[in-house]
């Protein structure tokens, strides 16, 4: 369950946030030049249509949703949350670019949107035209074939993309009151996930690990939190494309990234009995 | 002439190409009677323009038929159900005079299963069946054309649209049936029995084109390559599988034994971790299909730039202009170039792609000639520069997705744009418009474009005389299709002799009025004036409302009666029948 975050027009969440998702995106290695250009691409920029000139460079960098917004045309909020392609925020969110900004629980995958959420503002410009007969003129065996595709990436973006760009899945921790996301594609091996994932669910173990005898806040460094979750307390798993729930770790990374429909942090008695089943899972794969 | 006929005959059998047969046979009598008896090749580019008794009282000795149907805007489905291009009437005459038929190439026209089958019992030399943009048959009739047709050759079903029943049809293929060269059956959507296929391929040593469905996987492909080496043109099905090594292995070292692959295509559902697969190919592709590929610029770049020898690229907007860039860089043998959208429906643009990339195109790649590109904005200048760039284009083809759209720099209309490449293109035979335009630009296009052939206009003009200068003034136009246009009555009238030089024209959603083409019709007994109008009940209706959808050919067949009733053939001239 998630708790949608206040936006102002273009869809942030407040400063805070911002300070708190740049801290959380520090993780990937190119991550300061992405902060100075989100923000300058975020700044809010009211201007004619046209002087997309100096805007272009920016926008090239920044991605097509913040090119659209910044070359000043008149585009809705909701335009800029969404493009309505099938690829979901992902594919409004270009490369590496936006993690801070999806981070945020309020983009709704495309299905929905295309219908028109009414915004903050009250008004709602529509994200998809209205459609000409024949226009523009695409052939019926292209049209329904991409319409294939997006309607099955719609649903595959909420996990996983298999193409470049960015992979988006959910974290959930037992006994959290909300879910997270978090992008796959910038980690580049399970260290990385598990210190990423730390930092993120630092706020919930907190209070969580006095049952299992560990002090409260005061007494929780940075070790006790590695141990909360490698330990036998906590088990990070993965849902495969299978439907089944996997122990992280066991298979090459790039072969878990391409697999990993959403993470699951499990704890207490669950947990325990997850480990060596997954793995004879594993082994009758292999 | 003193020649005997064999010798002129001999002679003729030299010239293939139609236009030049034509004036072949009116260069004297006796000329046109050696010609017509040895023509071997025929193409009607209208089905209604002529009758098939016509073409066999002619033509007795034809051995290749190639018809199209329905007009070029039905593939935008803006030609009603039932219109017609019904391929009945012509296979019942041709079964009964051509029993040496050897091709038959259709387009646009509605097949049925019992058409098929007529075929696949009336000629024992059958070797050629291409059905393109196709509909009214199912998956029955391909197995009659693959149970009976002996020598088959060349199956293609191009982009038709086929009720697809099952994936048996494969299967009755027989196991004497060893002269495949060519299948396409990428528009079916049914699995198709894989030790069927794979058989039908290992006992086809001369295939050279195959072009799989969606629904042959990505694991299996190896094997068919395996058993195929020799394939120049290979369309894959579903480009995605679970990741695993020996998968990966074996596809890449199937595919580095396919030393004559020149031509890639299909890639549907693509995950990129396979695409490196196709890397030993790649030097020598001279045509890569990617249209169907979900995959990111870095992913179609990588691909693209291992690929010199370049000649026809077809991908989605996904490219983006940095990948066009590349692009520009590495082919430099590009002629043809076709960027479709990958979400045309919404109002901005999910991809980075803009007028950039083609121009950086038109700069980099010297023999480009076609161009087929989908973007969401424009300017004059960039027109301008990419017509400086190329005028060696003979295929010009610009959607820009919003209708009506001005130079996104400027606000004015692209007519000086467009009007830049009819001037230094001159060679251009084909061109579509889009964006915001004038009456100005068909000033351009009437003084500039003497070579052009097929003319597509939308959204588009001020007047009537826009469209008076496109009939007064391209003296090569053969097509032209306008949809929501204020061009009326005054043009058309205007320019009534015009239209016997064309093949046809199409307007929709224009400002014909319905008495203007009944005098269109009264005057020129010679073409076919007919009327759309699903509302209904043209009879009742006064001379001076518009026409929904009007289309005017010529024809020496007269009126056709196969329409159904929201169609109308204008009444001609009683007393002139021809």
């Amino acid at each position: 369950m998630s708790v949608p975050l206040e936006h102002d027009y273009i869809g942030l969440s407040d400063a805070s946030s911002l300070e708190r998702s740049s801290e959380s995106s520090n993780i990937s290695s190119d991550n300061a030049s992405n902060n100075v250009f989100n923000i300058k691409a975020t700044e809010l920029s009211l201007g004619l249509p046209g002087f997309a000139k100096n805007s272009e460079e920016n926008a090239a960098k920044s991605g097509p949703a913040i090119k659209n917004y910044m070359s000043g045309a008149k585009r809705g909020f909701s335009d800029v949350n969404f493009s309505g392609s099938g690829k979901g925020i992902n594919g409004v969110f270009e490369k590496n670019q936006t993690q801070q900004l999806v981070s945020s629980s309020y983009v709704k995958p495309v299905e929905e949107e295309k219908k028109g959420p009414v915004s903050e503002n009250g008004s709602v410009p529509p994200s998809a035209k209205v459609q000409v007969v024949g226009w523009p003129p695409i052939r019926s065996f292209r049209k329904n074939t991409m319409a294939t595709n997006l309607s099955k990436s719609g649903y595959v973006a909420e996990a996983n993309l298999g193409s470049g760009g960015c992979l988006y899945v959910k974290v959930s921790m037992d006994g959290a009151p909300y879910l997270r996301k978090i992008d796959l594609k910038i980690y580049h091996n399970y260290a990385e996930l598990s210190k990423a994932l730390e930092k993120m669910f630092s706020c919930f173990t907190l209070g969580q690990c006095t049952s299992n005898g560990i002090k409260g806040r005061e007494g929780l460094t940075e070790s006790n939190l590695k141990d909360l979750l490698h330990g036998s307390e906590c088990v990070l798993t993965y849902e495969d494309k299978d439907g089944d729930w996997m122990l992280v770790g066991d298979v090459p990374w790039e072969m878990f990234i391409d697999s990993c429909k959403r993470l699951r942090i499990m704890k207490g008695s669950e947990a325990i009995g997850l480990a060596p089943r997954s793995m004879d899972k594993c082994k009758k794969r292999n | 002439m003193g020649f005997p006929e064999e010798v002129l005959e001999h002679v003729f059998s030299f010239i293939t190409s139609h236009t030049d047969r034509n004036v072949v046979s009116l260069v004297c009598k006796s000329w046109y009677e050696i010609e017509r008896w040895c023509r071997r090749r025929i193409f009607v580019g209208n089905c209604y323009a002529v009758s098939p008794a016509m073409m066999i009282r002619r033509f007795p000795e034809v051995r290749s038929v190639e018809l199209k149907g329905k007009p070029h805007f039905a593939d935008f489905n803006l030609v009603p159900d039932g219109w017609g291009g019904y391929f009945y009437p012509w296979i019942c005459e041709m079964a009964r005079a051509y029993p040496w038929l050897e091709e038959i190439k259709l387009k646009r026209m509605v097949v049925t299963d019992d058409n098929l089958e007529l075929i696949s019992k009336s000629f024992k030399n059958f070797k050629v069946l291409v059905l393109s943009s196709c509909e009214g048959f199912s998956t029955h009739g391909l197995a009659a054309i693959a149970a009976n047709c002996r020598n088959l050759r060349e199956l293609d079903l191009r982009e038709s649209e086929v009720e697809d029943l099952s994936g048996h049809w494969l299967s009755h293929f027989p196991d004497s049936c060893t002269s495949l060269q060519s299948l396409n059956m990428s528009c079916l959507s049914s699995e198709v029995s894989f030790s069927a296929l794979q058989r039908l391929i290992a006992r086809s040593p001369n295939l050279k084109t195959l072009r799989l469905n969606r629904a042959v996987p990505l694991e299996k492909l190896s094997t068919l390559l395996r058993r195929a080496p020799q394939l120049v043109e290979l369309g894959t099905g579903a480009y995605s599988a679970e990741i695993r090594p020996d998968v990966y292995a074996n596809l890449t070292e199937a595919f580095s034994r396919c030393k004559e692959v020149k031509g890639l295509s299909g890639f549907w559902d693509v995950l990129p971790s396979y695409l490196p697969a196709i890397y030993s190919v790649c030097s020598r592709l001279t045509s890569l299909n990617l249209s169907y590929a979900t995959i990111q610029s870095p992913d179609v770049t990588k691909i693209i730039t291992q690929c010199p020898n370049l000649q026809s690229l077809s991908v989605l907007d996904y490219i983006e202009d940095t990948g066009l860039n590349a692009l520009s860089l590495s082919c430099k043998d590009l002629r043809e170039l076709r960027v479709f959208p990958s979400d045309p429906f919404v109002a901005n643009a999910n991809v980075s792609l803009t007028e950039q990339g083609l121009v950086a195109v038109s700069e980099g790649c010297s023999k480009l000639q076609s161009v087929l590109y989908f973007c969401r904005q424009m300017s004059n200048s960039a027109l301008t520069t990419i017509a400086k760039n190329r005028p060696n284009l003979t295929c010009f083809r610009l959607c820009i997705l919003e209708p009506r759209a001005p130079d996104y720099l400027t606000f004015e209309p692209l007519d000086v744009g467009f009007g830049a490449i009819v001037e230094h293109c001159k060679q251009l035979q084909r061109l579509s418009l889009s964006g915001l335009l004038t009456d100005r630009v068909f000033e351009y296009i009437g003084k500039w474009a003497k070579k052009l052939e097929m003319l597509s206009i939308a959204f588009a003009g001020d007047s009537d005389l826009g469209l008076h200068h496109v009939l007064s003034g391209c003296d090569s136009l053969r097509k032209l299709e306008i949809r929501d246009c204020p061009f009326g009555d005054k043009a058309l009238l205007a320019n009534v002799s015009k239209l016997e030089t064309m093949r046809s024209l199409w307007m929709s959603s224009c400002s014909v009025s319905l008495g203007a083409c009944k005098r269109l019709s009264q005057k020129m007994p010679r073409l076919n004036v007919e009327v759309i109008d699903e509302q209904g009940d043209l009879d009742s209706r006064p001379d001076n409302c518009h026409v929904e959808k009007l289309y005017i050919y010529r024809t020496v067949a007269g009126p056709r009666f196969d329409m159904p009733s929201f169609i109308r053939t204008m009444d001609q001239n009683p007393t002139y029948r021809s």
